[in-house]
C-alpha cells in the first residue's frame, strides 16, 4: 500500500506578527518548524503502513521554498520512506486553489498513492481547505476532520470523522484522501538515529517544467483568484472592562452586567 | 519551649495592626491552613494575619516577641516537610498576599519583588522582557518567599544551581520586629559573614523575608529536549555523569521509568509519545544559538548512545515540549492519585552514586513490604523516592515507611549524601537530620538560631 502525506513548514511560534504595510506574515529570523497537524498526518500514516504490511510505503510531499527540505528530513526521521518538495519560484503566492492544484500535479508526478493523509488544517493559514480541495483537483473522495482510522483493509479504509454535531464512521475504497484531526495518536518523537541513517537520502526537487502541466499561469500569485486586501491583527483589549473598588463594589457592578445583558434569570 | 497562651488581648492587637478581616480567629480557620502538601503534620493556628507590608510583619513580630508567641510564616502553603504548619500554634503570619513586583531592574539584572508573587508570575513578568529567573521547582504556585525559605532547586539546577544562587538581597524581619537588609544589588561581597545565604534555606526559623532581589540571567532563546530510551534503569542513570561532561552542561537532566509514565499517562488521560523502554532519561539544552544546542546536543546523543540508549529521540517545538514535560509536570500527582498514602525522601547523593541509591531504594521494596516509585534530577542527584501505602494498615504502614526512611538515610549518609536535596527538613524530616549532622555541627546550628532568635518563637518545633 502507497501512502502519501502532505506536511508543510510554517513558523516555529505562535506569535507571529503581521507587517501592518505590506499585510504578510513576518518570516524573517522566525524559527520554522513542521505544521503542527502534519505531525499527526505523519503518525497516523506511519500506523497505517505497519497494519497494511510488508511492502506498504509512506512518502511525504511538501511545497515551499527549498529549506522545506528540512520537514521532508523531519518526517524521515520520524519514519517516513521518501520524501519530495515542490518547489519554484512560479509556485509563490499561491492561495487555497493553487496550492492544492500545484500539489495535485505533483501527485501526478509521484503517484500513484492508495492513501493521501493530510493534516485538518496549517496554523498559518488556517483554512482547512487545501485537503478537500487537493481531492477534487484528483477526482478521489475525501473525508476531513478524521479523529481515528477504525481498520485498514486491503481495498478500503475505515475512518470516523469528527463533525460538530456528530461522529461519522465511514468506509472509503481506495484511492482516497482523508485530512486529521488533532489527538488521532500521539505523534513519535524524531528519533536521532534516524536523522543519521536518512542523512544522505535524496530529497527529490520538483519544479514547474517536471510537471504534466508546465503552463506558468496556471500557479503561484499569476493562477490565485484570492485577493488579499489586508491582513491585520485583532484589536486587542477591546471590550474589556476594568471593575474598580473594593471586592463588594466589584461583584455589586458584575452583578449589574450580568443582569443588564440577560445572564441572570 | 514554652509559649504564652494565646488571648483575646492578642488577636485585638493583631487587628489594631492588620484590620478585622485579615485577622481571623482560631475557630473560624479552615483546615487548608493547618497543613500542607505532604508533611504528616496538622495544627491549627491561634490566629491567621494576613500581612501586606514590612511595616505590618515588623509591627506583628513586635507584638509576637513581647508575648512570648510562636510566628510561623506561610506563604501558598505547597511545602512537602510540614514547614509552614504552626506545630506549636500561636500566629500564622499569611504573606500570600504581597504579591507586588516592585522593580525590575535592566542595568544590574535583578528584579525586586515582595514574597508572596508566586514563582510562575515570576516566569510570567521577566520572560516577556527578555530576562530569565533559573530556579525552576515543579511546584509553579509555591510562593518565591517559600522558595527562598527551603532554598529551592527544580530541573534546571544541574546547569544553573539553585534559589541561594539567584537571591542578591534580602529585605528581613528579625523576631523582635527589626528590619534589616542583607546584600545588595552588587555581584560580589566579601563583606562578613553571609546572613543572607544564611537566611535562605532556615526555613523561617530565623528571620521573615518581607522583600527580595533576585539575579536574572538574560532568556536563552533556544531549548531543546531529548527524551533518551535505556533497556534499564541502572544504564540510565550510569550515562549521567559522563553525559554532563561531553560537552556544554545540560539544563535539565531527569530520568524516568516506565511506571510513572504510565501512572501519569492514566492520570493525564494522554499518551506519552514514546514508551518502548523501561528507563528514560530527559535532557535539556538551552542556549543563545541554534548552533550551540545543536552541537551539544549531539555531543550528547551520541554519548548516550555508547552507553547503551537504544535510541535518542528530539523534541524541538512546543508541542514536542509539552507532550513530554507535560507528563513530567504531573508525576507528582499521578504517584499521589496511584494510591491511598505517600510520604516522600528528598536525599541528594553525589551525581556518581545515583545508580547505586536507586536500586538499592528499589531493594527496599522487598524488605519492608512496600510499594516504592522514583524520579528525578539525575544530573545533581537530588532524588525524589516516594513510598507508598496503597492497602496497608496504618500499624504496618507506619512501621514499614519508618523503615524504609532509616535504611534509605543511612544510605545516603554512606555515599557522602544529605537528608534534604530541596524540600527542607521542616517538622518531618528533623530526626532524620539530626542524626546526619555531628552533635558539634548540630550545636552551632542551634548556636546560631538563639543569635537570630533568642526567645525561639520563629517557627519553632523545625530544622533544629
Amino acid at each position: 500500500m502507497k501512502t502519501l502525506v502532505c506536511i508543510k513548514q510554517v513558523p516555529g511560534t505562535a506569535q507571529v506578527e503581521i507587517d501592518p504595510q505590506t499585510g504578510t506574515l513576518k518570516r524573517a529570523g522566525v524559527p520554522a518548524k513542521m505544521n503542527p497537524f502534519d505531525l499527526y498526518a505523519i503518525e497516523a500514516a506511519l500506523r497505517i503502513r505497519a497494519a497494511a504490511g510488508p511492502d506498504s510505503t509512506v512518502t511525504v510531499l511538501s511545497m515551499g521554498p527549498p529549506q522545506c527540505e528540512k520537514v521532508v528530513r523531519e518526517a524521515f526521521a520520524m519514519g517516513a520512506d521518501s520524501g519530495a518538495i515542490l518547489t519554484d519560484r512560479a509556485f509563490g503566492g499561491a492561495d487555497v486553489l493553487m496550492t492544492s492544484f500545484t500539489l495535485s500535479q505533483g501527485v501526478g508526478k509521484l503517484g500513484p498513492f492508495d492513501l493521501i493523509v493530510c493534516g485538518k488544517q496549517t496554523t498559518d493559514g488556517d483554512t482547512a481547505q487545501v485537503g478537500p480541495e487537493l481531492a477534487e483537483w484528483l477526482g478521489i473522495p475525501h473525508v476531513a476532520c478524521v479523529k481515528a482510522v477504525d481498520a485498514v483493509g486491503a481495498d478500503s479504509i475505515s475512518v470516523t470523522a469528527d463533525l460538530p454535531d456528530r461522529e461519522v464512521s465511514q468506509r472509503v475504497p481506495y484511492p482516497c484522501l482523508i485530512t486529521v484531526e488533532k489527538g488521532i495518536a500521539e505523534p513519535r518523537l524524531p528519533s536521532y538515529k534516524l536523522f543519521k541513517s536518512t542523512a544522505a537520502r535524496k530529497v527529490e526537487y520538483i519544479g514547474l517544467a517536471d510537471l504534466a502541466d508546465s503552463d506558468p499561469k496556471h500557479y503561484g500569485l499569476n493562477g490565485s483568484p484570492t485577493q488579499v486586501k489586508r491582513i491585520f491583527p485583532p484589536p486587542s483589549g477591546a471590550g474589556r472592562t476594568m471593575l474598580e473598588g473594593d471586592a463588594a463594589a466589584q461583584a455589586a457592578a458584575l452583578a449589574d452586567i450580568l443582569e443588564e445583558r440577560n445572564f441572570l434569570r | 519551649m514554652s509559649f504564652s497562651k494565646f488571648t483575646e488581648e492578642d488577636l485585638a492587637a493583631l487587628r489594631a495592626i492588620c484590620g478585622e478581616a485579615r485577622v481571623t480567629p482560631r475557630e473560624e480557620i479552615g483546615d487548608d491552613f493547618c497543613h500542607d502538601e505532604l508533611g504528616g503534620a496538622f495544627h491549627r493556628p491561634d490566629a491567621r494575619v494576613k500581612v501586606l507590608s514590612t511595616d505590618e510583619i515588623s509591627a506583628v513580630m513586635r507584638h509576637a516577641h513581647a508575648r512570648n508567641l510562636p510566628v510561623t510564616v506561610r506563604g501558598s502553603g505547597t511545602g512537602l516537610v510540614g514547614g509552614a504548619v504552626p506545630v506549636e500554634g500561636g500566629i500564622l503570619l499569611d504573606t500570600s498576599g504581597m504579591t507586588h513586583i516592585l522593580e525590575l531592574d535592566e542595568q544590574n539584572m535583578t528584579l525586586t519583588l515582595e514574597p508572596g508573587v508566586l514563582l510562575m508570575d515570576v516566569a510570567k513578568y521577566v520572560e516577556p522582557r527578555g530576562f530569565f529567573y533559573p530556579p525552576d521547582p515543579g511546584e509553579k504556585t509555591a510562593t518565591i518567599g517559600g522558595n527562598i525559605s527551603t532554598n529551592a532547586g527544580g530541573m534546571r539546577a544541574v546547569k544553573y544551581g539553585v534559589t541561594r544562587d539567584y537571591v542578591r538581597a534580602l529585605e528581613v524581619v528579625f523576631a523582635d520586629g527589626t528590619v534589616a537588609t542583607l546584600g545588595g544589588k552588587v555581584a560580589k561581597n566579601s563583606s562578613g559573614y553571609a546572613l543572607k545565604d544564611l537566611v535562605v534555606g532556615s526555613e523561617g526559623t530565623l528571620a521573615v523575608v518581607a522583600k527580595a532581589t533576585l539575579r536574572l540571567l538574560p532568556l536563552p532563546k533556544f531549548k531543546v529536549s531529548l527524551l533518551v530510551p535505556f533497556p534499564d534503569l541502572e544504564k540510565a542513570v550510569s550515562a549521567v555523569p559522563s553525559v554532563i561532561r561531553a560537552s556544554s552542561v545540560p539544563t535539565a537532566v531527569e530520568f524516568m521509568e516506565r511506571d510513572v509514565i504510565l501512572a501519569a499517562e492514566k492520570y493525564q488521560g494522554r499518551k506519552f509519545p514514546e514508551r518502548s523502554a523501561d528507563a528514560y532519561l530527559l535532557l535539556t539544552f538551552d542556549g543563545a544559538s541554534q548552533t550551540e544546542i545543536d552541537l551539544a546536543m549531539e555531543a550528547a546523543a551520541e554519548t548516550c548512545l555508547a552507553a547503551g540508549a537504544a535510541d535518542v529521540f528530539i523534541s524541538d517545538t512546543d508541542e514536542r515540549n509539552e507532550s513530554i514535560w507535560s507528563a513530567r509536570g504531573a508525576f507528582l500527582e499521578a504517584i499521589k492519585a496511584s494510591t491511598t498514602e505517600m510520604d516522600e525522601c528528598d536525599v541528594v547523593v553525589p551525581r556518581s552514586r545515583v545508580a547505586e541509591f536507586i536500586l538499592f531504594a528499589r531493594s527496599l521494596q522487598k524488605r519492608h513490604g512496600v510499594r516504592i516509585l522514583s524520579f528525578g534530577h539525575a544530573g545533581d542527584g537530588n532524588l525524589h523516592i516516594y513510598v507508598l501505602r496503597d492497602a496497608l494498615d496504618e500499624k504496618t504502614w507506619e512501621a514499614a515507611l519508618r523503615g524504609t526512611f532509616d535504611d534509605l538515610y543511612a544510605r545516603a549518609r554512606e555515599l557522602g549524601g544529605q537528608v534534604s536535596g530541596e524540600h527542607g527538613v521542616g517538622f518531618a524530616k528533623k530526626s532524620w537530620f539530626s542524626e546526619s549532622v555531628s552533635p558539634e555541627t548540630l550545636a552551632i546550628m542551634r548556636g546560631v538560631k538563639a543569635a537570630f532568635d533568642p526567645k525561639g518563637i520563629l517557627n519553632p518545633g523545625k530544622v533544629v
